[in-house]
């Protein structure tokens, strides 16, 4: 077991921990940002609800959900470890002048992004998440998951908060994405570019919808049109 | 030109170290960094003060021993050139020019701008060869390598071990040190026989020395004087995951 000890104690094997959960939890955006999207249907929020009645009752999805919470743990947690290490490593003195060396920015910071990201993350579940699984719904049965999310999005600091943590979410992926592959040793040569530019598309593009639906709901436009539910129609009754 | 010097000085009467500033009156354009630092000493040593330590050896870029941290830049603000190349030209009359050690928990000062980088070389110790039979030397042509690999192998090799990564990665990481002397080893057919055993050893030793984790930041590539690319740790990285699923090396 020497080896895989070695592997697991090491700074390679520490990162390779944070690359993965990272991965892991990028691939959670696409799959969260796909249900966002259906806050942007002009049916009055049926399939929003039909896909929040999904998520709150599918076995296969609880089970993925304590995975995504463990990855989010592991990543952060191994996240500051590692700064907190990085810090240390440079000794007791530090350089008199500040480092000329030109860096990316979020490269430098992604630990403080990584922080702005938990703590939205913290605020977003106690807004809604903590709503949904803890006794509101019960004792507000007028309502529905859509209704919370509609109301909470009507409120200008939310939308506020919400935007900006889409920003500290972008710069951290632009750093995050190619260095997870980096770290994974894929980024060597051989892939350099593709990884590179996949990593800005992806980077500005999933942080720009996400930021972009609280906005039209906050202006009240809904710009997707109907796919299979017909307003009127109860999801549950019989087709 | 008349250059104003904030040296870093340490151990000695400097004991926990502090900065002193110098005055230079008659400083050459033509002179190197490092010729301009022999001036300074020989004014001191004739004011009978203790001279400025610093290290160097060929005063040609290749040894990899001078040392120092010039106004923010590892070798000085150049790119791709070691203090020993840097000359007074770059500079103008009447800088200011700030000069401090290489600083890492890994490199400890020994005095002044001199630091101790063994460190680098209980790395090497523990993987950074191949072994070689003794007896007759075998035909030169008998192993075919591709020029693309001979090329690269050879780019990484371009490491002079100075350390100016480790000095310029804000985590003072020895990743690209590392990676470049992997790569350069475990491309060529002769270093893929002990590849596994080689990148395994080399970083566990890189992480005991207490260097901090590569995040990939890049300032190391920016600083380095060979320009290596930190695609060759993205190389090693690779290296390093392979030596896990490898079959190569017992428990």
């Amino acid at each position: 077991m020497s080896w895989f000890n070695n592997f697991l104690n090491s700074s390679i094997g520490n990162k390779v921990l944070v690359s993965f959960t990272g991965l892991f939890l990028s691939l959670f955006l696409v799959v969260h940002l796909a249900g966002n999207l259906q806050l942007l249907i002009n049916d009055g929020g049926h399939s929003f609800n039909a896909y929040s009645d999904v998520m709150g009752s599918n076995l296969l999805i609880k089970f993925v959900a304590y995975g995504l919470y463990i990855a989010i743990i592991v990543h952060a947690y191994k996240g500051i470890m590692i700064s907190i290490k990085n810090r240390r490593a440079r000794g007791n003195v530090r350089y008199a002048v500040k480092s000329k060396t030109k860096t990316p920015w979020a490269s430098r910071n992604m630990a403080f992004l990584g922080s702005v990201i938990f703590i939205f993350i913290a605020i977003h579940m106690a807004h809604f998440w903590f709503k949904f699984k803890f006794g509101y719904m019960e004792n507000h049965p007028d309502l529905t998951h859509y209704d919370v999310v509609v109301t909470g999005f009507k409120q200008n600091w939310i939308v506020i908060f919400y935007v900006v943590a889409q920003l500290a979410l972008a710069w951290h992926l632009l750093h995050g994405f190619q260095s997870a592959f980096h770290t994974l040793g894929l980024r060597n040569g051989k892939y350099t570019k593709i990884i590179t530019n996949a990593g800005i598309v992806f980077s500005i593009l999933i942080p720009l919808a996400f930021a972009i639906i609280p906005i039209l709901v906050y202006m009240d436009i809904y710009p997707l049109g109907q796919f299979t539910v017909i307003p009127g129609q109860s999801l549950e009754g019989g087709h | 030109m008349k250059l104003t010097l904030k040296i870093w000085r340490e151990g000695g009467q400097y004991k926990k170290g502090q900065f002193q500033t110098y005055q230079l009156d008659n400083v050459s354009e033509h002179m190197s960094f490092l010729e301009m630092l022999d001036v300074l000493n020989e004014d001191l040593i004739a004011k009978k003060e203790e001279p400025v330590y610093f290290e160097h050896d060929c005063r040609e870029g290749i040894c990899g021993t001078c040392s120092m941290v010039i106004n923010g830049h590892p070798h000085g603000p150049n790119g791709g050139t070691t203090v020993c190349q840097l000359h007074m030209r770059f500079f103008k009359d009447g800088d200011t020019i700030t000069i401090e050690p290489f600083r890492a928990k890994a490199f400890p000062i020994i005095k002044d701008l001199v630091v101790d980088r063994s460190s680098f070389d209980r790395i090497i110790q523990a993987g950074g060869y191949i072994s070689v039979n003794t007896g007759q030397a075998q035909d030169g042509n008998a192993i075919p390598i591709e020029k693309e690999i001979a090329s690269r192998s050879m780019d990484a090799a371009a490491c002079i071990g100075c350390g100016a990564c480790v000095a310029a990665c804000p985590n003072a990481s020895a990743m690209l040190f590392v990676s470049a002397k992997v790569s350069h080893l475990t491309t060529l057919p002769q270093g893929k026989v002990e590849g596994a055993r080689r990148v395994h050893n080399m970083v566990k030793q890189m992480d005991e020395e207490g260097f901090g984790f590569c995040s990939n930041i890049g300032a190391c590539e920016a600083e380095c004087p060979k320009e290596i690319s930190v695609e060759t740790i993205g190389m090693m990285n690779s290296e390093y995951l392979s030596s896990i699923f490898s079959s190569n090396g017992k428990d």
